[in-house]
């Protein structure tokens, strides 16, 4: 099983990933990719993710590794920024390929769900030139409980 | 020597700074008294974690740094 976690500092391109994931694993039955992009909210200029190096990447690692054990995967890779982004730049893509579909789509919604409300960042968006830090929010969590129970390995 | 002080996402606007050095030895009541009020304040939070070495401490009174550790101070995550 093959897991490719990397924690990037400036702009990537989704495809150029993802391409050479799905190549990498021939036989399989699907593949499952989420991208997700800085929003264009309202007045929102610029959105700042900060990490602590000791703890993000492990954290991201250990992440893959339980979606690994966790759903009956060929492989998992997450990519995730750091630093300075614009509205429409890609800031996190997750892609998980598997015999068949609903352990690669599960262990995408699974792993994202982490990264939201888990995973060692922290945000801040500047508006009107005024940096603001981004609290936790209640409906991450919330998605986070979805996974507490144990089902069979799908 | 001394310990390394890594602050973490708004505890880095309170201490006005990423980083500060501070002398060793380091335990949680010295780590407290050493800081600016307002700083100090928010770090004694529930919300507010230590990590030694990377490593995240269950009890962040259980803190214990000598010559040339790091200790980061984190608050809570917002996600990414």
């Amino acid at each position: 099983m093959a897991r490719q976690v990397e924690l990037l500092d400036a702009p990537f391109n989704p495809g150029s990933y993802v391409g050479p994931f799905t190549n990498a694993h021939p036989g399989l039955g699907g593949v499952c990719t989420f991208v997700g992009e800085v929003r264009s909210d309202d007045d929102v200029e610029a959105l700042e993710l900060s990490h602590y190096a000791p703890l993000t990447l492990a954290g991201m690692e250990a992440l893959a590794d339980e979606a690994l054990g966790r759903f009956d995967l060929m492989g998992i890779l997450i990519v995730h920024r750091v630093g300075e982004m614009q509205p429409g730049e890609p800031i996190v893509l997750v892609s998980a390929c598997a015999r068949h579909r609903r352990a690669a789509i599960q262990a995408v919604d699974f792993a994202m769900d982490h990264l939201k409300s888990d995973a060692w960042f922290w945000k801040r968006e500047r508006r009107g030139g005024v940096w603001t830090w981004i609290e936790p929010r209640e409906e991450d969590h919330a998605d986070l409980a979805r996974w507490r129970e144990t089902p069979e390995k799908v | 020597m001394s310990v390394k002080l890594v602050f973490l996402g708004k505890l880095a606007d309170l201490a006005g700074l990423p980083e500060m050095t501070v002398e060793a030895p380091l335990d949680w009541v010295s780590l407290v008294e050493g800081l600016e009020a307002g700083l100090a304040e928010a770090i004694e939070g529930d919300k507010v974690r230590l990590a030694l070495n990377g490593t995240v401490l269950a009890d962040k009174r259980t803190l214990d740094a000598g010559e040339g550790d790091e200790v980061a101070l984190l608050p809570p995550v917002s996600g990414g």
